[in-house]
């Protein structure tokens, strides 16, 4: 039973860290290759899964809705980096906190006006509700199983077109030294609006399948992305490697800090004292991973640069 | 032309900041509730109801023209205290009603109490203002927090449960569920898990849940976090193989249709029911029907009873709402008809009412909806009334 309940926390650790991931990659390429503090992040995260609801209830087909909710939010990202971002990059970090943060209220509210301020439940695909017995006595739901898949093919594609295809030079060689990549001719302005539609595409599927577990609603954005911001410090800026050890790190220590502290609390005092203490001590985990991480590697696991 | 619409800015500012007092015999209601994100399908329920009642009356209460003023509160203590100031100073309601959150409740409070402001709670009724902290100017036209988990412990335990796991929110009230369930389940506790308020993926803790084997669950989740507990539960497989209860919080027609057939034929516990058979319930949920077109939950239930008791308050006051005392002592009269059948105030100025077992169905139409099976409590009042000094 034990060995049971571990491997299923195990994965609803890894199902946390695949959808941090697919925030990651998008937000570590965006910071290590533009150098810009993006917020506003995780508001093609909320818009991906507004738009997977729309459209899947629309052509009454979730898996269509999110087919065609990532292309859309990948193109939302390309129109906002030519019309926004673009203006940002000379300027300093504070401009662009103040800037993206604007950003992040103008979404929330513009989704708050479009669809309401009430949540959407959105469902899984029927053929997908059930579950699975994983090992005797193990049942895990399917579409859980689903999200994980996805994530971790999403990761080793993203994996080999780094390693191996022209985009995956250019975006290497810009994380690690842009201003020489643009003097050898890489098209940086180019590449700048590609990798941003390419992020707030991986941002649109996170958030169309983060919104069947949880719930769609406006700011759902904002919850994951501090999350996000950690998991891109831990693995070190500009590498998707690092975001996908970062990711999956952050997502196995936040979910067996939230279920293993109550349990061991609970020896020592009352329990909805223990809870209280334990909600707390686990949702500070993720930031001490940070902190033990950051003093043995200052640059992340897998930083190019500082 | 700058110095025109400057000047009309100016005059528009001044107009906007000046305090609006009630003119004579007109009344202002403060409607303070969820509006935005998972716990706003209460806060809807609540003020959609209430503004009901009052159309109902015919535009006012108690004979006079009634105003009311919604303002969101974003399920944020801070939030709600700021706008509780507003309403007291800017606007000078007469009453306010409509919080949802207990935690929310206990923050705003002392500010009404400061005003000599009636706050009429159409929902959050914590054990704190029942007990100790009981006010003058705080009336509960719901229930007492601990009160539908009560009536679960009482049938839970009746059923021969003997080691039950209990989940809540981490605030008040969910202290208060537990605290309730407790008081009349007397067997063994498998778990007792308090949940950050507002967690939407139950995961984890159904995976600790299933391990710890137990024969019953009682889970207390309002609004979107009931959506998900519910839906999620089935998804790991769980429905079926133990049995699961709630109070009517968790199974309420507010998120009843976002549930479906996963929420089917759950038993749950509630002072009121869409199918209880008295003349003013009859109209009430027709109307609500016919208003709105879905099904009245039980948040709307109380909320319709708020504007009832604020109504027939003011009618025995003759309109006269200067009078704090006499108002406060029109309101413990508690003289209207309230959709849930008998309704009296204790004198903690918490009610005194009967508690029914319900059952999730679905209907002819396809609506998902609760089916009053018994009665579990009559005249019921709340655990902490001795302690109330009033």
């Amino acid at each position: 039973m034990i060995a049971q309940l571990f491997i299923e926390q195990g994965l609803n650790g890894l199902q946390l860290g695949v959808t941090l991931f697919l925030m990651a990659a998008g937000l570590t390429l965006v910071f290590g290759i533009m150098d810009v503090i993006h917020l506003s992040h995780g508001s093609f995260y909320m818009i991906g899964a507004y738009l997977t609801a729309t459209l899947g209830a629309r052509f009454d087909s979730y898996l269509l809705g999110l087919a065609l909710a990532i292309p859309l939010v990948a193109l939302i990202g390309m129109v906002v980096e030519w019309i926004a971002i673009r203006r940002l990059y000379e300027r300093d970090h504070l401009d662009q906190v103040l800037a993206t943060f604007g950003l992040i209220m103008f979404f929330n509210e513009a989704i708050g006006m479009i669809w309401g301020a009430q949540p959407i439940f959105l469902s899984p695909p029927e053929s997908l509700a059930g579950t699975v017995e994983l090992v005797p006595g193990l049942f895990y739901p399917q579409f859980r199983l689903a999200i994980l898949g996805t994530g971790l093919t999403v990761a080793a594609g993203l994996g080999l077109m780094i390693r191996h295809t022209r985009l995956g030079m250019r975006l290497r060689a810009g994380a690690s030294d842009r201003a020489m990549a643009g003097a050898l001719g890489v098209n940086i302005d180019g590449l700048f609006t590609m990798v941003f539609g390419l992020g707030a595409g991986l941002a649109a599927l996170a958030g169309g399948m983060a919104g069947t577990v949880l719930s769609v609603q406006v700011g759902m954005g904002e919850s994951i992305l501090i999350l996000t911001f950690v998991v891109v410090v831990i693995g070190g800026i500009g590498s998707i490697k690092g975001a996908l050890v970062g990711a999956i790190l952050v997502g196995l220590v936040d979910t067996l800090a939230r279920t293993m502290l109550p349990v061991a609390l609970r020896a020592t005092m009352a329990a909805s004292q223990a809870d209280s203490v334990a909600a707390s001590l686990s949702s500070t985990s993720v930031y001490v991973l940070m902190i033990l991480v950051l003093a043995w590697r200052p640059k992340g696991l897998y930083g190019a640069r500082t | 032309m700058r110095i025109v619409s400057s000047t009309l800015i100016l005059a528009g500012f001044l107009a906007a900041s000046a305090p609006a007092w009630a003119a004579p015999g007109e009344v202002k209601v403060g409607m303070l509730t969820t509006l935005s994100g998972p716990g706003s399908s209460l806060g809807i329920d609540v003020r959609d109801a209430f503004n009901l009642a009052v159309k109902n009356l015919g535009g006012g209460l108690g004979g006079l023209k009634a105003t009311v003023i919604e303002i969101d509160d974003q399920q944020k203590p801070d939030v709600a205290k700021d706008a509780a100031t507003r309403l007291i100073e800017k606007e000078k309601v007469d009453f306010a009603t409509g919080i949802i959150f207990s935690n929310l409740m206990l923050a705003v409070q002392p500010s009404f109490d400061r005003a000599q402001t009636h706050y009429i709670s159409a929902n959050a009724s914590p054990s704190q203002l029942a007990g100790k902290q009981c006010t003058p100017y705080f009336f509960s036209a719901a229930y007492q927090n601990d009160n539908q988990h009560e009536a679960m412990g009482h049938y839970v335990q009746a059923k021969g449960f003997k080691n039950v796991y209990l989940m809540a929110p981490n605030y008040p009230a969910g202290k208060d569920g537990l605290n309730g369930f407790k008081r009349y389940y007397a067997g063994a506790v498998a778990g007792e898990v308090y949940t950050t308020v507002n967690q939407l993926d139950y995961a984890a803790e159904l995976a600790s849940l299933r391990a710890a084997n137990p024969d019953a669950v009682y889970v207390f989740y309002p609004g979107g976090m009931g959506v998900n507990f519910v839906k999620q539960w089935e998804q790991a497989g769980l429905k079926g193989k133990i049995p699961l209860f709630g109070p009517g919080f968790t199974f309420s027609e507010d998120t009843l249709s976002a549930m479906g057939d996963a929420a089917l034929g759950t038993l749950n516990t509630a002072q009121w029911s869409p199918d209880l058979d008295n003349p003013e319930n009859k109209k009430f949920v027709a109307a609500f029907e016919a208003a709105y077109g879905r099904l009245p939950s039980v948040y709307a239930s109380q909320a319709y009873d708020a504007a009832m008791l604020i109504d027939s308050a003011i009618r025995k006051v003759g309109g006269k709402l200067d009078d704090k005392a006499a108002l406060g002592k029109a309101l413990m009269a508690a003289d209207f008809k309230s959709v849930r059948g008998n309704f009296k105030f204790n004198k903690n100025h918490f009610p005194i009412q009967d508690f029914f077992l319900r059952e999730v169905i679905k209907d002819g139409k396809g609506r998902y909806l609760n089916k009053k099976i018994a009665p579990i409590f009559q005249d019921r009042g709340d655990a902490y009334v001795g302690e109330c000094s009033m």
